[in-house]
Formats: structure tokens, C-alpha cells, sequence
């Protein structure tokens, strides 16, 4: 049973409850998942962007010895009459339907119980197409007269996107609108107008265990075993596709290789329910690392940002105008479009602002949430703004920021009071960390020196819900029942210390029960920096109310006040023997207002707010554009780190990934095919990539509603970063890049053209 | 396709298997020994996610033929540690390091370390970022690894394992 402790639990930087599975190679993924008599899915997939399918030839597929079957929309039809999914629209069907949409597209799959089988029997699949023109860029598309989806189909369990149902012949999924004041009198009005535009590239998330999905069918029930960082988003999904309640859906998740964004929603798990349901056994499909980069990417935008400015260098007004590419299938993309959308005009305080944010089909793969939900791509282009503006005028960039920064108290864009936003002390602390004061070493010669700093906020999706199940068994020892995915970020940690704090346990002692809906009560999903801030909450409410009835029992069983009776003797008092239980349940769902559909005004926009700063050095060969970024500093505010050591490993994990984003990933196409999709040509960051001094930490601050203070740290570290090492790299070199990813090639080539010789192809 | 029998060492047990000629070693190792630790993810040798040791070197097991283990000793994750459940040095200094987050890739890491430290008692910051260069961490606890790998070193020579 679970001894009494004093120690407080908050605060702790205790191992991972799971550590010890994870070192010996014993943690469960579904991964290695295996059940009797299942199947193996392989995947065919479309060679074109856009076209209409002319014929599938599965005939030899299906002849080769060892392929049990080939499944074509017209089989998942079959066991489900409306094969189109997905969180804000229904537009992507389970396998194409009369028409491709993107290079990579699922069109068939072959079931074998050996995968060697099935990958040699996709090979012998043949489809032919009859193309249609393609549109890529996300500004083209947002006008072309290429049309990706006749009709838009707004899934219903948005209520905010309803009168966009029945829109046809448009690119664009949903226009985002904020306005506050009157920004074209204020420009009218400013001394100095500034105008950039700034674009981010496709990246994608590249977990360590690629996306898979079991899924066992019988007539009566499903159950999923599957990779996703949202499982009752899933139970709800494949209930809505079968037409069942949502009690003969089942769907658990072990522990996740990885996600950050991608394994969201829903992803694998229609098309391989339709597949059991379809053979009647157990249906394995697990990508390879290539098919990753076919299911989900991260928004490449094009960002145009436009500032008045007054003679005492104060921002009057500010206009964004966002164009994100979404691909083939809408996904998440409409909230990445709004939530992103909202806080494009940084964290400056700026009384008049007009914000058009547009989310737009193209011919890609499609496109969602990628830790940060849009943030890091606007403030990629509003912090580089922000330095060009400070440059032009030449205004301290430090004091600039000072001078415009939102405080605590004043409303932000939407109207909404910023509280409990850390911003100055990030700002400050950043400040201090990077010796700003102190003379700066700029190089000589041909190495050229620079520093850079930025600082960027981010909102949170609202309105979401958490439920938790404390439940304390007859000895004493507690289990913790939550949707929460632990995909590495150490939630079961966190709650479990959590609930600990609460009820005066051991925070290692507690039990925590993974995902499985049968078991485990709902959550809106794993993502956004959410968990610690809900389901921390929910599980706060639920350890509470076990508490008060361990307190009712202890009355009822006659145990004095100011007893020390443990929990195991009070139950066996009531009950005669070791039995019975104590649970206690919390829900949790933050206030919220609906944005105004015309002027994005709401007077509670987010449940709180994700702040976080970056300052860089950098060291340029101004010969080659060969850059080493010599020191980097992320500071956040996560509120109360709850386990100090777990916070600081997303600080820098966080920032570690947003680096490869900034310098090195970049998925490049060429008439809408892929050409780098491995790790060969992928290059992710790996430990020759830390920079030479690397500082992460977070200020002391507290969120007032959240458990113990704390709040959401996954993210705050990728927000600013890039902008960063942008102004880094201009402060060193005199040459501004707005495009990412900043490479050698890109910076020798900038430096080349603004010398006035520029290199071949510019 | 012909079957064959292959003899071979895994972690320190003699074992045998029917295997097919195209199958890889981390397929076989899953689905033959049910031994897990080692995982394919990249597919081209170039993560570490399924590295295991083959006769004192490591190698990325989704590459490797299991024909080719045939009279040769494997050895995993698994059989890290002693038979009374305490972890092997490296294994507990990835622990008090907090140096993996998801833990996906944390088994090739181990044992790459492992046959660092074997051949370098007292690596440099410089020698570990190249040694694990072929080890990619998604979720990039890199910096937790540098000080997981210190850590084992010291309590290596200060155990005075040689």
C-alpha cells in the first residue's frame, strides 16, 4: 500500500514512472503489437497530385500466392457507406474516390499475413489516371480556378464552421477575420509604414515509431490499438463512420514512440477498421518512415505583416494577411488557422489591428497541428519585423519590444485581458542570460559575428474538456485512470505527482491506467500544450473529491478527528475484509467566449497563455554562408515546473526540433512530388547539432487557475526560436533571409546578391 | 523460398530458429524471441533505433540479415543488467540523467554507449557527439544524453570497471 508522506510532490524532479521500462527495452508500443491471425496492410499510393482515376488493376495483387485480399474504396463501402473523415471537414475519404489529390494518396491495400508479401503485391498494382491541372502554392491556390474539393464539408461537431457547409468552388477551407480600432486610419496616420513578407517551408513531425494502428474486429465491437495522441477523439470518429455508440468502440494506447502533433485526430484508424471489418481478423498497418511524410505535415505560410509606427517608435497599427497550406485534406488546419490566426500580431500591445488568415487546399499532403499550432511560423514573420522595423528606425531592438510589450492587464487583439503572461520577465531574463549589455565580438575578415533575440506567446484551443478517475483500491494503493498520452512529454509523471500532492501519497507509488476508453473516462486530446493545464486540473478536482471521502468514511467508521488510521483499515472497518473502493472523478473545462465571427473580439480567447523567448549567437563565413550557431538561450514561463527536470528536457527538446526547422528540414517538391522523403535526405537535428552553449529555463511565474500554478510547457521554446536566428544572422551578416530554412546555400546566396554578384539561378 | 536453421548466442542462452532467407534480424528477434528493444523505424540504417550487438559490434538490426547471425553471439537490450533485476551502469545513468523522453530510440542508444565506454573510458563531449552521431533522437533529449554518458563513465572508473 501506499505510505503516508510529508514530502511535497510538487516541485520534484522524480524519474519517469515508466524509466525502468524504457532502459530495458520492456515499454509497450503498438509498434510491436502482434495478434493471433492478423493481417498486414501495405499501402498503394498515387504517383500524381491531382487526377481522376481511370481503372485500378488489382488482378495481379490479388493472384499472387499469400495476399489475402486488395481493398479499394468500393470495398470500404462496403462496411462503411460514407468513407469521409476527419476533425473539421469530412473531406478525406478512407481510399481514393474516383480522384487523387495529392502525390502519395492511399488508393489501395493489400492484406497479407506476411508484409513482405503485401509490399511485393503493392508493386504489382497498376491504376491509371487522368491528370488534372495542380495547384501548390498556397497563395495561387487561395484564387486558382484548380478547384481541390468541389463542396466544403464542415464536420458538424464544429459548431464555428457551419456556414461554410455547401461553399463551393473555393481553395479555401475558412477565412479567419480579427479587427480592433481602425487600422487604416491608423496607418494613414503613422510616421513610418513597414511592410515584409515572410514564408515557412513543409516540415513534418518525423516521430521515432512511425504511425500504426492495429484494429480487431468482431460484428459486435472494434478495438483499436493505435499510435494517436487523441483516443477518444478516435472512439468518437470510427463510431460516427460505423454508425455504432461509441460503447462498442474501443480504442487503447500504450506508450507513443513520439508525436508531436502528428498522431492527432484521426489518422490510420479508419482505413484499418474498415480492414478488419472487412477480413474479420485482426488489421496491422505501420508505415514505413517514407509514408510518414504522405500522412501530415506541419502549415507552410506565406505571411505578410504591415506596421505603423510612431516617431516615439510605438506600434500603432498592425495588419497580418496569412495564407497557410494545408494540402489535400483540411485536418486540423482550420484551427491552426484561427489560433494562430488570432495571436499573429505578437505580443505588442497595438490599438488598432486587422488580422485575414486563410486556410487553403492545394495539391500536397495535408497539413496540421505541429507543436505550436501555427505559432512558430508567425512569429517567424513578426519578430524578423519587428528587428527590420528597429533597424530602419534605428531603435534599440531591446527597448523597441520593451516599449510595445503586452502587459498583464491590457487587452490583447481579441480583446481578451492578458493575465498570468510572463512576457517582461522572459523578456528580462533572456536579456540578462545573453549579456546584452557587454560589448558584442562582431568578427573580422570573412567570420562575421551576430546576436539575435525575439519573443513570441502562443494560445491555447479552446474550449476543451478533461475527465480523470482517481481510484483507491482496497489496500490503500491508488491508480489514476486519464486520456492523457504519455508520448514522452512525462504526463503520467505529472499527474501522478499531481494527484500525490493531493492526497499525501508517493507520487511514484500511484499506478497510472494508459488510454483505453473502456477504462479511462474522456479527454479532448494530447496537444497544444494542454495536459498539464486540463487534465492537471481534472485530476486536481478528482484527487479532492477521494479525499473527502476518505474523510466521509473516516466518520462513518468512527475514525476521531486528526486520525492517522490509514485508508486500507478504514476500508477494511466498513467492509469486513480487504475491499471496496474510494473514487473520485474531476472534469474540468475552462471558461471560454466564442470569438465574434466579424471581428474576432472575444472577451476569453484562451485558457492561457504560452510565452516564451530565444536569443542566438551566430558565427557566419561570409564567404561560403557556412553558419555555427554558438550559443542559444530559451527562456519560458510554464508557470510552476511540477517535475523541474521533466520541463526542462521539453525546453530543450522542444527548441532542438524547432532548430531543425529553422536550418535543415525542409520537405522539397518538384511538380508535386516529393523528392527527400527519408531520413537520408530529411536531416533531422542530431547531437552534432546542439549548439556549442545551449541555456533553457523557465521564470518563476505562476498561473493562477492552473494545478499548483502550472501551465503547458511542450511548446513554449519553438515559438521564438527561429525568428531568433534570423535577426542573429542579419545582425551578422547585414542581409535579411525571410524564407525558411536558413541554410549555407540560402545565406551564401542572399550574401552574394546583395553584394551585387549574385550566383547562378538567382 | 527456401527456410533455413540458424544456430546462434542471444544474450548469452544458445538458441535456434527457421528462417527465411530475406528476413531481417530485428523481425526475427520480434517475432521469434518476442524481444522488443530492438525497433525498426527508419528502415535504411540510419536512426539506431534497432541497433544490437553482433559478436562486439553494434549494427543496425533492420539491415541485417538473420542468416547472417548464424554461429554468432547477439546480444540486446534484454540482456543488459544483472539476473537479480539491477540495471547496467548506462542503463541507470539514463535514468538519473532523465535522458530520453518517448524512450523509442533509448535501447540503440544504451548500446552504443556501452561500446563507447568499452573502447573509451573517459570520452569528451566531442567524442560522444560523433559516436552517436547514427543515433537520431526525436524527441531530443541530446543534452540529457552527454551528461547520461559522463555520468556512466565516472561511475565506471570509479567502480573501477576496467
Amino acid at each position: 500500500m501506499s505510505d503516508v508522506v510529508a514530502v511535497k510532490q510538487i516541485g520534484r524532479s522524480i524519474p519517469r514512472l515508466e524509466a525502468r521500462e524504457k532502459v530495458t527495452g520492456r515499454a509497450d508500443y503498438v509498434h510491436h503489437l502482434r495478434l493471433p491471425g492478423m493481417l498486414y496492410g501495405k499501402i498503394f499510393r498515387s504517383n500524381v497530385p491531382h487526377a481522376r482515376i481511370k481503372r485500378i488493376d488489382v488482378s495481379a495483387a490479388q493472384a499472387l500466392a499469400g495476399v489475402y485480399r486488395v481493398a479499394t474504396i468500393d470495398d470500404i463501402r462496403k462496411v462503411i457507406p460514407n468513407p469521409y473523415y476527419g476533425p473539421a471537414f469530412h473531406d478525406q475519404p478512407i481510399l481514393a474516390d474516383g480522384k487523387v489529390r495529392f502525390a502519395g494518396e492511399p488508393v489501395a491495400v493489400v492484406l497479407a499475413a506476411d508484409r513482405r508479401i503485401a509490399e511485393e503485391a503493392v508493386g504489382l498494382i497498376t491504376a491509371e489516371y487522368e491528370e488534372l491541372p495542380a495547384v501548390y502554392d498556397e497563395i495561387e491556390a487561395a484564387t486558382s480556378s484548380t478547384i481541390i474539393h468541389a463542396e466544403l464539408k464542415p464536420a458538424s461537431t464544429f459548431p464555428d464552421l457551419q456556414h461554410l457547409k455547401g461553399r463551393r468552388d473555393t481553395n479555401i477551407a475558412l477565412d479567419y477575420h480579427l479587427l480592433r480600432g481602425d487600422p487604416e486610419a491608423a496607418f494613414a496616420a503613422a510616421d513610418h509604414v513597414f511592410e515584409h513578407t515572410f514564408k515557412t517551408q513543409p516540415v513534418m513531425h518525423t516521430p521515432m515509431e512511425p504511425f500504426v494502428t492495429v484494429a480487431d474486429a468482431s460484428d459486435e465491437r472494434i478495438t483499436l490499438y493505435t499510435s494517436s495522441q487523441g483516443p477518444s477523439f478516435v472512439r468518437i470518429e470510427i463510431a460516427r463512420l460505423l454508425g455504432w455508440p461509441e460503447n462498442r468502440v474501443r480504442v487503447k494506447v500504450p506508450h507513443l514512440g513520439g508525436g508531436f502533433g502528428a498522431k492527432l485526430y484521426i489518422k490510420l484508424e479508419a482505413l484499418v477498421t474498415a480492414l478488419s471489418l472487412i477480413a474479420k481478423r485482426p488489421v496491422k498497418i505501420s508505415l514505413a518512415m517514407e509514408e510518414q511524410f504522405f500522412m501530415v505535415t506541419r502549415h507552410p505560410c506565406t505571411f505578410k505583416i504591415k506596421s505603423g509606427v510612431d516617431r516615439d517608435g510605438r506600434i500603432t497599427a498592425r495588419r497580418c494577411d496569412i495564407w497557410w497550406n494545408g494540402g489535400a485534406y483540411a485536418d486540423i488546419g482550420p484551427r491552426v488557422t484561427q489560433k494562430a490566426g488570432f495571436t499573429s500580431a505578437g505580443p505588442y500591445d497595438i490599438d488598432n489591428v486587422a488580422i485575414e488568415s486563410y486556410a487553403v487546399y492545394t495539391n500536397r499532403p495535408p497539413a496540421g497541428a505541429l507543436r505550436g499550432f501555427g505559432a512558430p511560423q508567425t512569429a517567424w514573420a513578426y519578430e524578423c519585423h519587428m528587428d527590420m522595423i528597429a533597424e530602419a528606425l534605428g531603435l534599440d531592438k531591446i527597448a523597441f519590444r520593451r516599449k510595445n510589450l503586452l502587459r498583464n492587464g491590457r487587452p490583447q487583439a481579441t480583446g481578451t485581458i492578458m493575465r498570468d503572461a510572463a512576457l517582461e520577465k522572459v523578456l528580462d531574463q533572456l536579456v540578462e542570460r545573453m549579456d546584452w549589455q557587454l560589448p558584442f565580438d562582431r568578427g573580422t575578415g570573412h567570420v562575421r559575428r551576430g546576436r539575435g533575440i525575439a519573443i513570441g506567446f502562443k494560445g491555447i484551443t479552446a474550449p476543451t474538456t478533461s475527465v480523470a478517475i482517481v481510484n483507491l483500491y482496497g489496500d490503500g494503493s491508488c491508480g489514476l485512470y486519464i486520456g492523457t498520452v504519455d508520448m514522452g512529454q512525462g504526463s503520467d509523471t505529472v499527474m501522478a505527482q499531481i494527484a500525490a500532492e493531493v492526497l499525501n501519497i508517493d507520487a511514484a507509488s500511484i499506478r497510472v491506467v494508459h488510454p483505453d476508453t473502456d477504462v479511462t473516462p474522456y479527454d479532448m486530446g494530447t496537444l497544444g500544450s494542454r495536459s498539464t493545464f486540463h487534465m492537471g486540473t481534472a485530476v486536481r478536482l478528482a484527487a479532492e473529491e477521494a479525499r473527502g471521502k476518505i474523510d466521509v468514511l473516516a466518520r462513518e467508521v468512527g475514525a476521531p478527528p486528526g486520525h492517522n488510521v490509514p485508508l486500507s483499515e478504514l476500508l477494511r472497518r466498513k467492509y469486513g475484509m480487504q475491499a471496496g473502493n474510494i473514487i473520485g472523478t474531476g472534469s474540468f473545462i475552462p471558461a471560454y467566449e466564442k470569438p465574434d465571427s466579424k471581428t474576432g473580439a472575444s472577451s476569453l480567447a484562451t485558457p492561457f497563455w504560452g510565452v516564451g523567448a530565444t536569443g542566438a549567437e551566430v558565427e557566419v563565413d561570409m564567404e561560403t554562408g557556412k553558419f555555427t550557431i554558438t550559443k542559444l538561450i530559451n527562456i519560458a514561463d510554464v508557470g510552476t515546473p511540477i517535475n523541474p527536470q521533466l520541463v526542462k528536457v521539453q525546453l530543450s527538446g522542444a527548441a532542438i526540433m524547432q532548430l531543425g526547422f529553422t536550418t535543415t528540414e525542409n520537405m522539397v517538391f518538384h511538380d508535386g512530388q516529393l523528392t527527400n522523403g527519408s531520413l537520408a535526405d530529411y536531416k533531422i537535428p542530431t547531437l552534432l547539432d546542439l549548439p556549442l552553449q545551449f541555456v533553457n529555463e523557465c521564470v518563476e511565474a505562476y498561473q493562477k487557475d492552473g494545478p499548483f500554478g502550472a501551465k503547458g510547457a511542450g511548446e513554449s521554446t519553438t515559438i521564438a526560436l527561429s525568428p531568433a536566428i534570423g535577426n542573429a544572422i542579419a545582425d551578422a551578416t547585414g542581409v535579411r533571409l525571410t524564407d525558411l530554412p536558413i541554410t549555407p546555400e540560402s545565406l551564401c546566396r542572399a550574401i552574394q546578391a546583395a553584394k551585387g554578384t549574385p550566383m547562378p539561378g538567382d | 523460398m527456401s527456410s533455413r536453421r540458424i544456430r546462434f548466442t542471444l544474450n548469452g542462452a544458445p538458441v535456434e530458429a527457421e528462417i527465411e532467407p530475406h528476413e531481417t534480424l530485428v523481425d526475427v528477434l520480434q517475432q521469434r524471441f518476442n524481444l522488443n528493444g530492438a525497433r525498426e523505424s527508419c528502415g535504411q540504417g540510419l536512426c539506431g533505433c534497432c541497433t544490437v550487438i553482433v559478436d562486439s559490434l553494434a549494427v543496425s538490426s533492420c539491415l541485417y540479415l538473420a542468416c547472417f547471425v548464424d554461429g554468432k553471439r547477439v546480444e540486446t537490450i534484454e540482456g543488459l543488467g544483472s539476473a537479480d533485476a539491477r540495471l547496467d551502469p548506462v542503463q541507470q545513468a539514463f535514468i538519473d540523467a532523465g535522458a530520453f523522453q518517448c524512450g523509442f530510440c533509448t535501447p540503440g542508444f544504451i548500446l552504443m554507449v556501452k561500446q563507447l565506454l568499452e573502447s573509451n573510458l573517459n570520452p569528451s563531449d566531442d567524442e560522444i557527439r560523433h559516436y552517436l552521431t547514427g543515433n537520431l533522437c526525436r524527441c531530443s533529449a541530446y543534452p540529457e544524453i552527454l551528461v547520461a554518458v559522463k555520468l556512466a563513465a565516472s561511475r565506471r572508473s570509479q567502480a573501477g570497471v576496467a
